[in-house]
């Protein structure tokens, strides 16, 4: 049954319990790479607080987690790792390019960077800013929950990609 | 106003007009309130370090020149380990704050070695300075401070200058198979490579990352038929 | 590389423990996703068991090309990218470089620019202290510091929000002094915060400096001597934990270190614990010298007056350091007649502290690998550039 049709009436309490599931309890795992990643700890700290979103586990391992928050500048000799741990986590996974480098390389059009992580690996969430203020990534975690709300367990393997998106060079 | 500016002979500057206030160098201000004066090259050889210095390597030390209170010296590639030695044990030089490297193309030799060292005891900086193309190798001063390890590593990653006797002449920021020495004047900002030249095993042929170009992301698909491992 | 040494025996007594039982070397890698590594360091590690025999650190997996875009903008355009090299204290770097640019141009600041420059950098200090210690304990198991560092941390973030809209990457100077004077107010609200501070620092004190377990992780952790310090161009609190009073800000004031006064502090038993020390003393002293920068705090312009177009003189070159929060940070900048420098070399002190990681960690279990990697401060930023 699963995959072998549209999302129906049948499956949407199902649906509805598994998302609800989902984006309560996303575990990111801890991948800063530069000044992004300090912002990235101001959102756990006591005033941005992550954890009341349900976010607080940052897993050190990539066996263990949902989200890659990727903080900071991809370099050309980072990328094959940033790839390399986004293959070893475990599906459903989602990522977020937080700032400007990861986003599209920011400041930063030089030999050594790779503009944007998103020709890495493939980006759910971006969020502009260099760095974004922690209430900028709190909004693109919130933007993210409602992303995973749009996924059905009808099409499992679905990565919800707005039609934007669709047609990119 | 104007015809009598240029009623007056050039260079005269105007003593008591009448003009707005910003226009005349009044001696009362503020020092941070005139044009500022650039610092000029002063000769060094005065400095009673230069005389000991010249007296101890006679024409290794080619120059002693001083620029806004730095005192630098150039000095011969052959010499540059002596050289420091010398500083390092007699005149108590015991830091090395850093080396690097610079590139000037116009000119033969092209890169420039620069030594920046600084006494505990006399509280004073110097810098040395050394000439040298990209086929002549410059003496390690690893021997003399350790701290010379990695600068020098650094200047060998981004320029191509080697160190001779080095422990670990290896490229630092870079990762091994780097196409070319990126601080060089004519290495383009953007790079040359793109990503499946740098990670053959991970991308296909022209996908992957490519710095400073636009040709968006391509998943690796693994080759039908094995691929010839570009040489 | 070298040789290995033989394991240095400390607290542990190895003869009949089976934990420590002798094997065969191992090599580990200690890679560049790893939650302790404050970033992209990757060690290479030769094992016995736990115990280190030789580290060999890889770095450049966060190395921009930062000195490469130094040349292609003029001066002031690249305040932006001094912020982004060690981001946990922009505004020591970006004083660094127009420090350099003014020395190079001839610019002389005036005395109230002077003046919050200083309270900006000191201010920074704290703050990147704050965060190092955040980082350091969390990394040796600590969490609770962690979330009270923090929010001071955030009260010094709004400081700077109010002074120059940024947070983290501050861009606040610019050659010749500043580029806008403080907003109304902003000096009663950072005397505020220098009242509150020592409260603050005598909790944290209260967490860690007394605290069984934090010196049973630091005390004898990570001996290094002075002169082998001053051989790797060691610089800043690492130094001074080493026991040797130099800081740059009494050697060679600048901006307004000469005017005021201020302690520094140094320890006696070179470990990671007199580094622990220093730098909470330091927080303190840094405290000290932005009450009495506010009080002496005089009138006047921000901004010297300088040539719409800055261009260096031809053939002209200067070194100018300062003390940022983790050593001496310093650029060298040549000019060449044109408004952008012709080559900026960053004198980064994380880049030759990292070099003296080898050296302190050989014959260390590897869990004090993780305090030693805390205790040099480094953040990646500054060492790959």
């Amino acid at each position: 049954m699963m995959g072998a049709m549209e999302a129906n009436v049948l499956t949407t309490t199902y649906d509805k319990i598994f998302n609800w599931a989902r984006r309560s309890a996303i575990w990111p795992m801890q991948f800063g790479l530069a000044c992004c990643a300090i912002e990235m700890m101001a959102v756990l700290d006591p005033r941005h607080d992550m954890s009341r979103f349900g976010a607080e586990v940052f897993r050190a391992t990539p066996r263990q987690s949902d989200l890659m928050i990727v903080a900071g500048t991809v370099t050309e000799k980072m990328a094959p790792i940033v790839r390399r741990l986004w293959d070893q986590m475990p599906e459903p996974k989602w990522s977020i390019a937080m700032g400007a480098c990861a986003t599209c390389g920011g400041p930063y059009r030089t030999y050594a960077v790779t503009q944007g992580v998103d020709r890495v690996i493939p980006v759910d969430v971006y969020v502009p800013g260099c760095p974004p203020r922690p209430e900028a990534l709190l909004w693109g975690l919130l933007h993210l929950q409602r992303k995973i709300d749009r996924m059905t367990v009808a099409k499992p393997g679905e990565r919800i990609i707005s039609p934007t998106a669709e047609g990119r060079p | 106003m104007s015809d009598e500016q240029d009623a007056k002979p050039p260079g005269e500057k105007p003593a008591a007009k009448p003009k707005p206030a910003h226009h005349e160098e009044d001696p009362n201000k503020p020092v941070w309130e005139k044009d500022p004066t650039a610092p000029e090259w002063q000769d060094g050889s005065s400095d009673p370090l230069a005389q000991a210095l010249k007296e101890e390597f006679g024409d290794a030390i080619e120059s002693a020149r001083s620029f806004a209170g730095d005192l630098t010296f150039q000095v011969r590639r052959d010499a540059i380990a002596q050289v420091c030695a010398s500083l390092k044990t007699k005149h108590a030089f015991t830091y090395l704050v850093d080396v690097c490297g610079a590139d000037y193309p116009k000119r033969e030799p092209r890169f420039d070695v620069v030594y920046h060292l600084y006494s505990f005891a006399a509280n004073r900086r110097i810098r040395l300075k050394v000439m040298t193309g990209e086929d002549t190798p410059v003496p390690t001063v690893c021997g003399v401070w350790v701290a010379a390890n990695w600068p020098e590593r650094e200047a060998y990653d981004m320029y191509g200058v080697r160190f001779e006797g080095h422990p670990d002449m290896t490229r630092i920021l870079l990762w091994e198979g780097f196409n070319g020495y990126p601080l060089r004047k004519d290495f383009p900002v953007e790079g040359i490579d793109t990503g499946s030249a740098i990670y053959p095993e991970y991308y296909e042929p022209s996908a992957g990352p490519v710095a400073g170009t636009g040709t968006g992301w391509k998943p690796a698909k693994p080759p039908a038929e094995p691929v010839e491992k570009p040489s | 590389m070298s040789q290995p040494s033989q394991p240095v025996n400390l607290s542990f007594d190895d003869s009949h423990d089976g934990l420590f039982a002798k094997g065969e070397e191992m090599e580990l890698n200690f890679g560049p996703q790893h939650p302790s590594t404050h970033g992209v360091l990757r060690l290479k590690l030769k094992v016995d068991g736990e115990r280190i025999i030789d580290c060999y650190p890889i770095i450049g997996y966060l190395h921009r090309g930062t000195e490469k875009l130094f040349e292609l903008h003029p001066f002031f355009q690249n305040v932006p990218h001094t912020d982004r090299m060690d981001y946990v204290a922009a505004a020591t770097n970006n004083l660094a470089y127009v420090g350099a640019v003014e020395k190079l141009v001839g610019l002389v600041v005036p005395p109230r620019a002077r003046y919050i420059r200083t309270i900006l950098c000191e201010l920074q200090r704290i703050s990147s202290h704050l965060l190092w210690l955040a980082t350091h304990a969390i990394d040796i198991g600590a969490m609770t510091p962690f979330f009270y560092m923090f929010r001071e941390r955030e009260l010094i973030l709004d400081l700077f929000e109010q002074y120059c809209g940024a947070r983290l990457t501050l861009n606040c100077m610019r050659p010749g002094g500043l580029p806008h004077d403080l907003p109304v107010g902003w000096t009663d609200k950072c005397r505020e915060l220098v009242e509150m501070f020592p409260a603050k620092f005598d909790e944290y004190e209260g967490l860690l400096t007394n605290n069984r377990i934090w010196k049973k992780r630091t005390v004898g952790i990570g001996i290094l001597p002075p002169e082998v310090a001053i051989d790797y161009g060691v610089t800043g609190p690492m130094l001074r934990g080493s026991g040797i009073a130099w800081d740059l800000r009494k050697a060679m004031p600048y901006e307004a270190y000469g005017e005021v006064e201020f302690d520094v502090p140094v320890g006696k038993n070179c470990d990671t614990y007199d580094r622990y020390v220093v730098r909470m003393e330091e927080m303190r002293q840094a405290n000290r010298i932005i009450a009495q920068c506010l009080t002496k705090l005089p009138e006047g312009p921000v901004m010297a007056k300088r040539p719409r177009v800055m261009k260096a003189g031809k053939d002209s070159e200067v070194y100018y350091g300062i003390e940022g929060p983790k050593g001496e940070i310093g650029f060298y900048i040549v000019g060449d007649g044109t408004p952008n420098p012709y080559r900026c070399h960053v004198r980064a002190p994380s880049f030759i502290n990292l070099q003296s990681l080898p050296e302190l960690a050989k014959g260390y279990l590897l869990a004090d690998l993780v305090a030693l990697i805390g205790t040099t401060d480094i953040v990646l930023g500054e060492v790959d550039r």
